[in-house]
């Protein structure tokens, strides 16, 4: 036990002496979390727009003064032909021409209505279709207020009453921060532990090691322990950030999440060990490393929704253990779950940790 | 003509890797094939619950209606609220509608009723986006409703409009047309920046660094050596993974492809001076891919590859005026989307070529040939 | 006839902050001499050759080599010097053709002039059959005396040779000796650290250096005399004794 310690201070000297590498582990989660809770968001919001009036009579001035006064909307001047769209849309100066056809009050009252055609920008089509929404609610709002303020007829309205679960103002940063955990904990654990090793290996130290008397697996412990230290730590900043600065709830059993965290993390350095095992030079454990974390990036649904994916891809991202820790941290974290909720990705993450841990040691103990 | 030599030898040693040449052709195959596929946000398929507490003909009606849009699949119907929440709760909805009771004698007598729509919104984008387009369809339900009792016949003085939405170049809201130009610029920034990055690091571990040093050769041409193989190879990768797009999603720019090419180039040399950089400040592998990797993820967040630039709050859309990948991202997007001049796009041109200027300048004051 | 000095160095000082590796060491290397650099491990003998290579920046002192000076014009001195590290450091990822080419290139050789000297070069080493071999399959003597040839491939006039011929046998060591000497005889200066005391006695002439600086400089002869005894190898046991650092 007590070579166990020394060795493990060892260790963590090697890291402590190389301060950058210790600054960008540490400041990596930080300003992630600082990135995405106040940079980051897909909220839509200053619509840049344009209109082409070709009735220029007293609704759609009045029309225009409701989009102008509207805080989504940011008007960036009229345009009197569609060449003149065109080029703006080109330029990237707008995001939506609101087109008014010729005629417009007259055709108001009548079956046909009012003619409005809304250009947008569709090249990100999320955006162009939340903002193509904003628009037909304010047109809408519009058309209610001239109603009421003519003859009113008898109705027939359905109210939607819309409540967003968890996240009632669509924070962007709570999707992401599941995201950012799993990453983070799969840089750690996974790529710096694989290089570290490897480097080892590569200059010959490892050699010296392995020849003395010290059991194998004391030498190896001892090599995982401060990167598990460094990927807690990680953990503890990005829950107290997100909690104290972002304001996420966290709702659900903290014990449990931990625990499922911990679990998470011996997969990972089982996987580092894994890919340590295979290279022999630190730029193949890189490149690998870099193949196990990328994925985690696009499959684990931090970024995008697996449920988009085609069929193929989504049986894909079942064997990817952080798709699994990445929805265990959003049912507990964000919306705040009972544990029984999370039992099928435990046993998922809790399988996938022993077999991978024992895969690692035998192919560590095979290369003596 | 020192420079020709040192070109040779890194052509010659990318060349000899074993993993390289593979990674030069799987890699933009992965990119260009997979991740369109799955890098996609689209909002389609939302899975959702319904607690019809009226059981009415009407509610019947809006419910099959729901079910039968492209947007929706229907998970089930549940008696009562808790029940229809628990499928949210262990995510098999997304969203929850509920009708409350008396909906159809409420919608006859007062001619107004209520529904409750309750999305999961962790996914802020797909709860918005979901419960928006729940709520069109109702509101294509009251208009039929309408219609259908000739209820906008009795009289002129109802205003009406019809709105047309035309989404103008990416009309069918193809989230891959989107996603492919960027991915042009990702690839480029992991190849042709990250090798840089470990190369001049690999060359200290490995200690040939210090026969070049003790040669009078210059740190221009040193620098230019590591610069050019890698512009080379990322205007190979960009020729490849365009044919890519073409062959397997039938994408092709709609601009001019001598502008991308220009601005790939210009984009090549900002990036390999920034990998080129970090090599010259690390003093070792790891350190150098953790600087790399910590910058890569910078810039690639700032640059609007997942969210919107636009949508940003003033000191962080500050922040992408110096990212490069921002600029370049902007460029091959509006290029493939959109036939745009190089006019509209010089901003962006100029401000890559000034950084180009000044990183690669910075990556040759970086190398020290003595301590 | 006057002295014509290739080296001078004067005060020469390499401070790494609170430790000095190189303590104001002043000694004179001849034209065409074959200098020897003795010393412990940890003596200071790579950083003062790594100054005078212009690879490091002296803190204080001066020195000069071919007439340049090595703080402010130590590209110029790069043109005229050879150098041959202590840990192997030619590209093993090319063949030996290729290294040849690549470093004749770099010091400006013309193509032709690079293709003769290296068919010529292989064919004295008996290296022909190796010309298109990968540098990294070549065993280790072949690879130290392929270095050498490196060194002074451009014809500098000076080499500096960094424990040249560490971790090799007796015979492949004869061997380079023997290169050495053929340098040497083409009128180039050779500076070479090691500490292998059989090698001292081939020196023209020796220094010594014990924690940095130098204690003793003259021909193995004289230094024999001096310290009276009979081989350089208990000179260098007398002066070593009186070392403070550990020789790690």
């Amino acid at each position: 036990m007590k070579v166990f310690a020394s060795f493990v201070r060892k260790e963590f000297k090697h890291i402590e002496r190389d301060t950058r590498t210790l600054v960008i582990l540490f400041a990596m989660p930080i300003i992630l979390i600082v990135l995405f809770g106040f940079a980051i968001t897909t909220e839509v919001k200053d619509i840049r727009y344009t209109v082409l009036d070709m009735s220029h009579d007293q609704y759609t001035q009045r029309l225009a003064e409701r989009f102008a006064a509207n805080r989504y909307f940011i008007y960036k001047g009229e345009v009197s032909n569609r060449q003149q769209a065109m080029a703006k849309f080109n330029h990237g100066d707008v995001d939506m021409v609101i087109v008014f056809g010729g005629n417009f009050a007259q055709e108001l009252g009548h079956c046909t209505g009012g003619s409005i055609q809304l250009l947008l920008d569709g090249s990100e089509p999320n955006q162009a279709a939340t903002r193509a929404g904003y628009a037909q609610q304010v047109i809408a709002d519009f058309a209610q207020e001239l109603q009421q303020s003519s003859a009113t007829g008898q109705q027939c309205n359905i109210v939607p009453v819309t409540h967003l679960l968890y996240n009632p103002q669509a924070i962007s940063a709570y999707n992401f921060v599941p995201g950012i955990i799993g990453l983070i904990l799969m840089l750690v654990c996974c790529m710096m532990t694989a290089i570290a090793i490897v480097r080892e290996k590569e200059s010959g130290s490892m050699e010296v090691l392995l020849a003395s008397p010290l059991k194998a697996m004391t030498i190896i412990l001892a090599k995982l322990v401060p990167y598990f230290v460094i990927s807690f730590a990680d953990l503890v900043i990005i829950l107290l950030l997100s909690r104290y600065m972002l304001g996420m709830p966290f709702a659900g059993n903290l014990p449990a999440f931990i625990g499922i965290s911990l679990i998470y993390i011996i997969v990972c350095l089982s996987l580092g060990l894994m890919i340590s095992c295979l290279c022999s030079s630190q730029l193949a454990a890189m490149l690998i490393s870099l193949i196990m974390v990328i994925p985690c990036i696009y499959f684990s649904g931090m970024a995008f929704p697996i449920e988009s994916m085609p069929t193929t891809f989504q049986h894909v991202s079942t064997v990817m253990p952080a798709r699994w820790y990445v929805s265990v941290v959003r049912k507990l974290m964000v919306q705040g779950v009972a544990v029984k909720y999370v039992i099928e990705e435990t046993l998922i993450l809790a399988f996938s940790a022993a077999v991978l841990l024992s895969i690692a040691l035998a192919s560590f103990k095979k290369r003596l | 003509m020192v420079l020709k030599y040192l070109i040779v030898k890194e052509f010659k040693q990318m060349m000899r890797n074993i993993i390289l040449p593979i990674v030069f052709v799987l890699l933009p195959i992965g990119v260009i094939n997979v991740l369109p596929r799955i890098a996609t946000q689209e909002v389609k398929h939302l899975k959702f619950s319904v607690v019809d507490n009226d059981h009415s003909a009407l509610s019947q009606r809006l419910m099959n209606k729901i079910a039968a849009s492209s947007y929706f699949d229907l998970v089930g119907a549940f008696p009562n609220y808790n029940k229809a929440l628990a499928t949210i709760e262990s995510c098999e909805a997304d969203i929850v509608v509920e009708i409350e009771p008396e909906f159809e004698k409420n919608l006859i007598t007062t001619g107004v009723a209520s529904v409750a729509i309750d999305a999961n919104a962790v996914n802020g984008m797909k709860g918005s986006l979901g419960s928006s387009y729940a709520a069109q369809i109702i509101a294509d339900y009251a208009a039929q409703l309408r219609d259908e009792r000739g209820l906008d016949a009795s009289g002129t003085t109802v205003a009406k409009f019809d709105v047309a939405p035309r989404y103008l170049f990416n009309p069918t809201l193809d989230y891959k047309v989107y996603m492919i130009p960027a991915l042009l610029g990702m690839l480029l920034i992991i190849l042709v920046g990250f090798l840089p990055s470990i190369n001049i690091v690999g060359e200290k571990e490995k200690g040939t660094i210090e026969q070049i040093n003790v040669t009078p050769v210059s740190k221009i041409e040193f620098i230019l050596s590591k610069l050019i193989p890698y512009a080379v190879v990322g205007i190979f990768l960009l020729t490849f993974a365009m044919l890519l797009a073409r062959g397997i999603h039938g994408i092709t720019p709609a601009g001019s492809v001598a502008l991308i090419y220009a601005f790939a180039l210009v984009f090549c040399v900002v990036v390999a001076s920034i990998g080129l950089i970090i090599s010259n400040y690390s003093s070792n592998t790891q350190q150098a891919t953790l600087t790399f990797f910590f910058f890569m993820m910078i810039f690639m967040l700032m640059s609007g590859l997942l969210t919107p630039v636009a949508s940003m709050p003033a000191w962080s859309r500050a922040i992408t005026e110096v990212n490069p990948m921002r600029f370049a991202m902007e460029a091959f997007r509006t290029l493939y989307l959109k036939d745009a001049s190089f006019g509209d796009l010089s901003p962006q041109f100029w401000r890559l070529c000034i950084m180009a200027v000044v990183l690669w300048a910075w990556a040759i004051a970086s190398y020290r040939k003595n301590s | 006839m006057k002295e014509n000095y290739v080296i001078e160095a004067e005060g020469l000082t390499k401070k790494f902050g609170d430790f000095t590796a190189t303590n104001h060491i002043t000694f004179k290397v001849h034209e065409g001499e074959i200098f020897g650099f003795l010393g412990a491990n940890g003596a200071g003998k790579t950083t003062a050759m790594r100054m005078l290579c212009g690879l490091s920046r002296p803190s204080e002192g001066r020195a000069t080599v071919a007439g340049y000076d090595v703080y402010r014009q130590a590209e110029e001195v790069k043109k005229h010097i050879g150098y041959m590290s202590q840990k192997f450091s030619l590209y093993d990822d090319l063949t030996v053709a290729e290294n040849l080419r690549l470093f004749g290139g770099i010091y400006g050789m013309k193509r032709k002039l690079i293709n003769e000297k290296t068919d010529r070069l292989l064919a004295e080493l008996g290296f022909t059959s190796k010309k298109n071999a990968m540098v990294k399959s070549l065993p280790l003597g072949w690879k130290q005396k392929l270095a050498f040839s490196l060194a002074i491939f451009h014809d500098p006039k000076i080499v500096f040779l960094d424990e040249p011929t560490g971790g090799v046998d007796p015979v492949t060591r004869r061997q380079f000796w023997e290169l050495i000497y053929q340098a040497s005889d083409r009128g180039i200066t050779v500076f070479v650290t090691t500490h292998y005391m059989d090698e001292a006695e081939y020196c023209d002439r020796v220094s010594i250096m014990v924690d940095g600086c130098i204690k003793a400089l003259d021909s193995p002869r004289n230094l024999k005399k001096q310290f009276g005894v009979d081989s350089m190898y208990d000179v260098f046991l007398t002066l070593a004794r009186t070392a403070q650092r550990s020789s790690d």
